[in-house]
């Protein structure tokens, strides 16, 4: 079986770096191959493989890093937003130092359709518990598991994570 | 001898932590060898320090001597106070610079009226040769213009400015004024943190990991060693830019627009190691490269108090 790729994107490259690491350190059946990006558009490459997952993270500690998010969303293809993208928020337990409100990124998972995870990648655990989820979300999104698609995935994560705004 | 010197003998000498006392008693040179020897370190600091003070008692010890010794703590201890920096002008100079041709001023104030207060000593370090001089922030504003003057005619000088430059570390103060903070180091810390990437972070060399955007992170890697060089930064605390300018907005007829008073604002940058953390900033990807020249000008200007007005 080919590969799973994910594509982590977010200009913090430490947070990127740490939660790569996590990933490959979960279980997972298939070979991974970890891309990490600043920003949408990547730069030109003819040897990229299909890339089955793209998790946006947001530093909540940092407006840079929602603006840049905002930013490469306009550059992504629209058919990745049928259940192969995610938005991952982290530093939401310093509540002091977050200078993004909680509601904007929900707004903003709700506006492109795509689930929204909250997880403070700077503690390890917590790392290690997102990373084993993103690699299921992965399988699941690369196809790699009989029954279940990106798709089906997505609807049935919607209904429990993410009411629409209007119900709130 | 007297019981207020004494009392400010014992003061003293209990300041300095057990660590550091021989080498600073030592430095002092008032109490010889033999009489050194006659004293139990092993014993509780308090019984020590009355077994010194007892010495210098022996020795007629006077209050220039006591002095001294305060002076030699605080070059010991110098990141314990505050300095700014002053700079003379019309002078004849020559530049000397990496020489410790330093003097270590003590003064304690005093009025008509009142003794002098020796426990609250300002302290003024000058490098003859330079027109600068280094002061620890003294509590008694008033005595600051005195002291000004005093230390321009002393040093024949015609006048004297206050820089906007202020830290507790007065090494980094000095590499900043004598612009000697520009030279590369051997093998330091700082420069294998920013060949490792952000936030001084092993990069994992594992194929399984692909970084895209390489020639983003190289360009940031390059801007940001252009305008902070290799070498470590000069240690600061903070910097503050006092703004006091009028309010400019896009939309016609907001609020504030048709105020004719400036707005005023304050916004103070504080770090343990303030540079160093400027530097870091967009490597780690927190903010964009390059950085505002208000920040990365703060060594070359030698300022890191800033006020910002229209022009």
């Amino acid at each position: 079986m080919p590969a799973v790729v994910p594509s982590l994107v977010g200009t913090e490259d430490a947070l990127l770096q740490q939660l790569a690491d996590s990933m490959l350190k979960a279980d997972c059946t298939s070979e991974l191959k970890v891309h990490l990006a600043r920003s949408l558009p990547l730069p030109c490459s003819v040897n990229r493989p299909r890339i089955d997952l793209i998790v946006f993270v947001v530093n909540l500690h940092s407006k840079l890093s929602l603006q840049s998010v905002e930013e490469s969303l306009c550059h992504l293809d629209a058919a990745f937003f049928l259940g192969k993208v995610a938005f991952l928020a982290t530093g939401a337990g310093r509540d002091s130092h977050c200078s993004i409100h909680r509601n904007t990124v929900v707004k903003l998972a709700h506006t492109y359709r795509s689930p929204l995870l909250f997880c403070d990648l700077e503690i390890e655990d917590f790392r290690a518990a997102m990373a084993q989820r993103l690699v299921r979300l992965l399988q699941i999104c690369a196809g790699h598991v009989p029954g279940v698609s990106a798709l089906n995935l997505l609807s049935l994560m919607r209904g429990s994570e993410n009411p629409s705004l209007e119900d709130l | 001898m007297d019981e207020t010197l004494a009392e400010f003998f014992r003061r003293t000498i209990l300041k300095i932590p057990m660590t550091e006392m021989m080498t600073i008693l030592k430095t002092w040179n008032f109490l010889s060898e033999n009489q050194l020897q006659t004293v139990n370190f092993r014993q509780r600091k308090e019984s020590i320090v009355q077994d010194l003070v007892l010495l210098c008692e022996e020795n007629h010890a006077s209050l220039n001597d006591a002095a001294h010794l305060d002076i030699i703590y605080t070059q010991f201890h110098r990141h314990q106070k505050i300095w700014d920096v002053f700079q003379m002008s019309k002078a004849p100079v020559s530049f000397r610079d990496a020489e410790e041709n330093s003097v270590w001023i003590r003064i304690a104030w005093g009025t008509q009226y009142k003794k002098p207060n020796q426990y609250k000593p300002a302290y003024v370090v000058y490098y003859s040769q330079t027109p600068y001089a280094f002061t620890s922030s003294s509590r008694l504003k008033s005595n600051l213009p005195l002291l000004g003057q005093a230390l321009t005619v002393a040093s024949k000088h015609h006048q004297i400015v206050k820089m906007d430059l202020r830290s507790r570390y007065l090494d980094s103060l000095k590499a900043i004024v004598f612009k000697q903070y520009n030279q590369s180091f051997e093998t330091h810390n700082c420069t294998t943190s920013l060949q490792e990437g952000s936030l001084g972070l092993d990069i994992n060399m594992d194929s399984r990991i692909i970084h895209e955007n390489k020639v983003e992170k190289e360009r940031v890697q390059r801007v940001t060693q252009e305008i902070f060089g290799d070498y470590p930064q000069p240690r600061l605390e903070f910097a503050q830019y006092k703004l006091e300018t009028k309010f400019k907005s896009d939309l016609n007829g907001g609020i504030l627009a048709e105020r004719e008073e400036p707005l005023r604002c304050l916004v103070k940058f504080s770090s343990p190691h303030l540079l160093e953390a400027l530097k870091s900033l967009a490597p780690a990807g927190i903010a964009d490269a390059p950085l505002s020249p208000l920040l990365t000008c703060i060594p070359n200007k030698g300022k890191n108090y800033f006020k910002i007005r229209d022009k």
